[in-house]
């Protein structure tokens, strides 16, 4: 991406909330002109002349003729989201409203954003470190609540203080290492090597910590992957309508252009479940019969969680257990759904009970025991930790930096073990240092230097 | 009386020195100019070369044809390669040196070198014209012309001296400052700062009891600092001593603590944190009741006695008592107390990476003047000032040096990017390539370099290209030689390694930590007859590029990785002014040093990732 210094002074506009009908619509317009811009399309108060983070009624004219009644909030630079002049009017929620106005604003001098450009602009105005600012494109697009939690978290800077932590650990550890280097001649107490193998234990673990929350954190951004997986007519499509019926939340189709099949979007109790492939479940295809067919397979692999659905009045004991063996064998975590408990018999669910205890009796066509089935998915995913505001990695470049920064400390503690000496370990926990940098910022030797001069009496 | 000069350097120390006779070799018509022709190149502090990084400079210096590796070597009367229980990178070579015969020689080869002329007084100010250097001004106001200047003034720039609550003038006990040059430059826009340095009193070494000391004898075999023949190793050493401090004489100094210009605040400098006078020891580290002495000879014949660890600038009767308590040091007898000196420096993020002023063109700056501390890192810096001082008059391009060619290239990376606060000293910390800056292959990192530019001769060109070889040749024929289990089995018990169960390269055997070439000839008659042929020089080289060509590789490849940042150039008139977005430290720094790549940009301290990256944005990736 390049810009010329001309198109980042420029003041820039568009709509701030969804694309779509809803009650009301935000537009949004940041730059220099941003107040000015709007001022030359506004009918009401001077909004030149109005304090930073005021609210003001009005009309928004095109010429004589009025397009909207509108709510006009003035930000004024350095005290908004991007630091620059920033407002933000709100319209009635008409598609048709929203695009004369930003038309409108367009033709008095403003131009469209760039996607991600507001976020940009608050980045190079120093309102975020790039940690930050990656949170807030990860915030932008986070559509349930514990991936808002992450990426607030991230954005208010306790992914930072984290790194931060582990960082002055290590710069600990690296001056350990340095001060034998480049003061073995001095009179000083050196690390003993059980003691550095205990530190760089305790540093790995915090980093394996951070790169296994990413798994989680991912599951928080993209969906928890699960699958339906049940003989037809077993109605798989009945209960994936009633659990996206049920939830008013956000449901979305997604045609992806690298994948051929369509998936469904689902909230429940603040988490994503992204079903899979739920096309061919439409189309009633058999999941379990063609177990052995690969694509499907590898389907039933990528999914997090496996709801195992069957029809009470069309099935047996004989066939359930043989599901059950091959789902067990898959080792994904799956629950047992016996669909149709209102038209089932009673002596079959008894059975059932006494067999498969943790079974969940529904009726996906009378919407019961939904909620039932729906705790216990949330509880099997168990996502209770992401919510109590640990540190998530959520970002793949962080990510990739933080399995860089574990290899090269299992490398010093190979090399410790191996008995090489400090020059090379050295060399090792620079590399993690440096990784470590990638997300917050280098690491410079006088750090390093620092560190040692604080602690230890050197110099003849 | 003059002729119009292409280099005058002024102060003949360490880095004079080296710029005069570097320049002199490359063919310019040089003036040195000292106050005092009895005293080119003093060893102002310890009578001692190299060190932990320290001796890594002075081979480089020595692979590019610089003379301190020479000089060393002559005057030398201890050697000890320090590190020797660490990997090759740390290896350090450390020689104790006869201060009069290290002054001596400096000066007979400079009078030997053609090209060199001397003048004997101080200098008061610069001739600049059209904001270039071009020539100097002396104390009794003759003006000799030049076409660049190259400034070495060491601690001398109104430097004074103190001890306890007196202060005189002086750029070293018995000598005078010098003055003139720093309101000068001030006046023409530097920047100038103060710093301190100090070191310790010298004792009469017939007064010392040494049984009451640990002696520290030099190697057994004593290697050197040159890789040229002009030099050889000592067939005999003096020794050093070692003793201790002890609560008694912490009590005795701290008496005088009221009396310290470094706790009432007369001094204003700052001083090196490593290199930290005993009063300041015992002050930041009270809980330590003893501190290490090394008691170190000032020559070969010579009763005086360097008392390394006890720097100080309390009254001398401080010193004297404290001193006493010391064991070993009961009837000592003192020839000079130790002192602290403030002089004058100038920030050197004022320099280009050639050592070249920003704002006058043709006037170089190396050595104190810039910052730095320690003979090696002077000396490097004023080879480095007069080669591109001479380039500069021959119109050819600087010749610089990157972090991974060299610890000097660190060394003015560091300077001109983040300056220093304090005396700057080097340590192998501050290479980030430091497996690959060794001292064993500096004249393989270098003196082709050297060669080019006419200052390293034929034959160490030819020496370094020898050895190139026959390295490169010994481990092909160490790849392809195998060893069978029944010839070396029972020598690799005796090495307590495993044994092998067949037959294995002697380059797979030599990964192994507890086998080495020496290890190697032990274990077969054959092999060992093959290699005597090589040199000892020859035999280490392939055995540290066997042994370490792994971690070697990784580092080569950082290399690469940094010089993608290296090779993506910053426009030379951008304007930081203009990017609002950079933070107020950040627009200023880059505004002032103009970096020229991304890479020497992201080392600019007060340069932040954040800025990093809104450059990269506006720069267009």
């Amino acid at each position: 991406m390049s810009f010329s210094l001309h198109e980042k002074e420029d003041t820039i506009v568009a709509l701030a909330t969804p694309q779509g009908v809803g009650a009301i619509a935000v537009i949004r317009l940041s730059g220099k002109d941003a107040i000015k811009i709007t001022n030359s399309v506004f009918k009401g108060k001077d909004l030149e002349k109005q304090a930073s983070h005021t609210i003001h009624f009005g009309t928004i004219r095109d010429g004589d003729k009025i397009i909207d009644e509108v709510l006009v909030s003035v930000f004024v630079a350095p005290k908004s989201f991007t630091k620059e002049n920033v407002v933000e009017i709100s319209t009635h929620g008409s598609s048709f409203i929203v695009n004369q106005v930003i038309k409108l604003l367009i033709r008095h001098g403003a131009r469209p954003a760039k996607p991600g450009e507001f976020t940009q602009r608050a980045f190079l105005h120093g309102q975020f470190d790039l940690a930050q600012a990656e949170a807030v494109a990860d915030l932008i697009h986070s559509d349930s609540e514990t991936s808002h939690q992450a990426a607030m978290n991230q954005m208010r800077g306790g992914f930072s203080s984290e790194i931060q932590k582990l960082r002055n650990e290590l710069i600990h550890f690296a001056s350990m290492i340095e001060l034998e280097l480049d003061f073995g001649e001095e009179d000083v107490e050196f690390a003993n090597r059980n003691d550095l193998k205990v530190l760089v234990e305790k540093l790995l673990l915090a980093v394996e910590l951070l790169v296994a929350s990413f798994d989680l954190g991912n599951v928080i951004k993209n969906g928890v992957p699960t699958v339906i997986a049940g003989k037809p007519n077993a109605g798989k499509s009945t209960l994936l309508n009633a659990l996206l019926n049920e939830e008013k939340a956000i449901v979305s189709e997604i045609a992806g252009t690298t994948r051929d099949f369509i998936e469904d979007e689902i909230n429940i109790g603040g988490v994503i479940f992204r079903f899979i492939d739920t096309a061919g479940l439409r189309e009633t295809t058999d999941m379990i019969e063609a177990i052995g067919v690969s694509r499907t397979q590898e389907k039933m692999k990528t999914a997090s969680l496996i709801l195992y659905l069957f029809d009470l009045t069309d099935t047996d004991m004989v066939e359930i257990n043989r599901d059950i063996n091959r789902l067990e064998n898959q080792g994904v975590p799956f629950v047992k759904v016996a669909n149709k408990i209102d038209k089932a018999s009673a002596e079959f669910v008894s059975e059932l009970k006494a067999k498969y205890p943790d079974t969940i009796f529904i009726s996906a066509g009378q919407k019961e025991n939904l909620e039932v089935l729906k705790s216990r998915i949330l509880e099997l995913v168990n996502l209770d930790k992401f919510r109590t505001g640990n540190t998530i990695v959520t970002n793949i470049r962080h990510y990739d930096s933080l399995v860089k920064t574990r290899q090269s400390l299992l490398d010093v503690l190979e090399g410790l073990d191996r008995q090489i000496t400090n020059d090379f370990l050295a060399m090792d926990i620079r590399r993690s240092l440096h990784y470590l940098g990638e997300i917050t910022g280098e690491i410079t030797t006088d750090d390093l230097l620092t560190n040692i001069f604080s602690k230890f009496c050197i110099g003849k | 009386m003059f002729p119009v000069y292409d280099v005058i350097v002024v102060g003949a120390g360490h880095a004079g020195c080296e710029a005069a006779h570097a320049a002199a070799k490359m063919g310019s018509k040089v003036l040195l100019c000292t106050m005092n022709m009895n005293t080119i190149a003093q060893m102002s502090c310890n009578p001692a070369m190299g060190g932990v990084a320290k001796g890594q400079i002075v081979r480089e210096i020595d692979a590019l044809g610089g003379m301190s590796g020479i000089i060393s070597d002559k005057s030398m009367i201890q050697f000890r390669m320090l590190n020797r229980s660490k990997g090759p990178a740390m290896w350090s070579p450390r020689s104790q040196n006869d201060r009069m015969k290290f002054a001596e020689e400096w000066r007979l080869a400079l009078e030997q070198t053609p090209n060199v002329d001397f003048w004997q007084e101080m200098i008061s100010g610069l001739l600049i014209k059209d904001n270039r250097a071009v020539g100097v001004k002396t104390g009794i106001g003759v003006e000799i012309q030049s076409k660049s200047v190259v400034l070495t003034n060491g601690t001398f720039l109104n430097g004074i001296i103190h001890i306890g609550e007196k202060q005189f003038g002086g750029g070293r006990t018995g000598e005078s400052a010098a003055k003139g040059i720093t309101e000068q430059l001030v006046k023409l826009g530097f920047e100038a700062g103060r710093m301190k340095t100090g070191t310790p009193p010298r004792v009469d070494g017939r007064s010392l009891d040494y049984t009451k000391m640990e002696v520290q004898h030099g190697d057994e075999n004593p290697e050197k600092f040159s890789y040229s023949d002009e030099t050889t190793t000592l067939k005999e050493q003096r020794n050093c001593w070692i003793t201790y401090t002890n609560k008694e004489v912490h009590n005795s100094l701290e008496k005088g603590f009221d009396r310290s210009p470094m706790f009432n605040g007369r001094i204003q400098g700052l001083g090196p944190r490593y290199c930290p006078s005993i009063e300041d020891k015992i002050n930041r580290f009270s809980e330590r009741d003893r501190h290490q002495i090394f008691v170190e000879p000032e020559g070969w014949k010579t009763v005086e006695m360097y008392i390394n660890g006890f720097s100080t600038s309390l009254p001398e009767d401080v010193q004297y008592e404290a001193m006493r308590k010391i064991p070993g040091f009961e009837n000592a007898k003192m020839f000079r107390p130790g002192y602290a000196i403030e002089y004058d420096f100038f920030p050197p993020t004022q320099l280009k990476l050639s050592l070249e002023t920003h704002l006058i063109e043709n006037l170089f700056f190396a050595g104190q003047i810039n910052g730095t501390t320690g003979y090696e890192e002077a000396a490097s810096q004023g080879l480095m000032a007069g080669i591109n001082a001479s380039r500069k008059v021959q119109e050819q391009d600087p010749f610089l040096l990157k972090r991974s060619d060299a610890y000097i290239g660190v060394l003015i990376d560091d300077l001109i990017n983040k300056g220093t606060e304090e005396p700057y000293r080097m340590f192998t910390s501050r290479a980030e390539f430091r497996l690959l800056l060794r001292q064993d292959n500096a004249d393989l990192r270098l003196t082709q370099m050297g060669h080019e530019m006419g200052l390293a001769d034929d034959r160490r060109l030819e020496k370094m290209l020898d050895k190139k070889s026959d390295t490169a040749k010994l481990i092909n024929d160490l790849k392809q030689k195998k060893l069978s289990p029944d010839l070396v089995n029972e020598g690799l018990e005796g090495f307590d390694t495993a044994t092998i169960k067949e037959k294995i390269t002697v380059e797979k055997l030599l990964k192994r930590p507890q086998i080495g070439l020496a290890e190697v000839m032990n274990l077969d008659a054959d092999i060992k007859l093959y290699l005597s042929k090589y040199s000892k020089v020859v035999l280490e080289q392939a055995e540290i590029q066997i042994k370490y060509d792994s971690y070697i590789d990784k580092e080569q490849q950082m290399v690469e990785k940094m010089n993608n940042m290296e090779n993506y150039r910053i426009p030379v008139h951008f304007d930081y002014l203009a990017i609002t977005a950079l933070s107020a430290e950040g627009k200023q720094k880059l505004n002032k040093i103009k970096p020229e790549t991304m890479g020497q940009a992201s080392r600019i301290s007060g340069v932040t990732p954040a800025d990093l990256s809104i450059l990269t944005v506006y720069l267009g990736r």
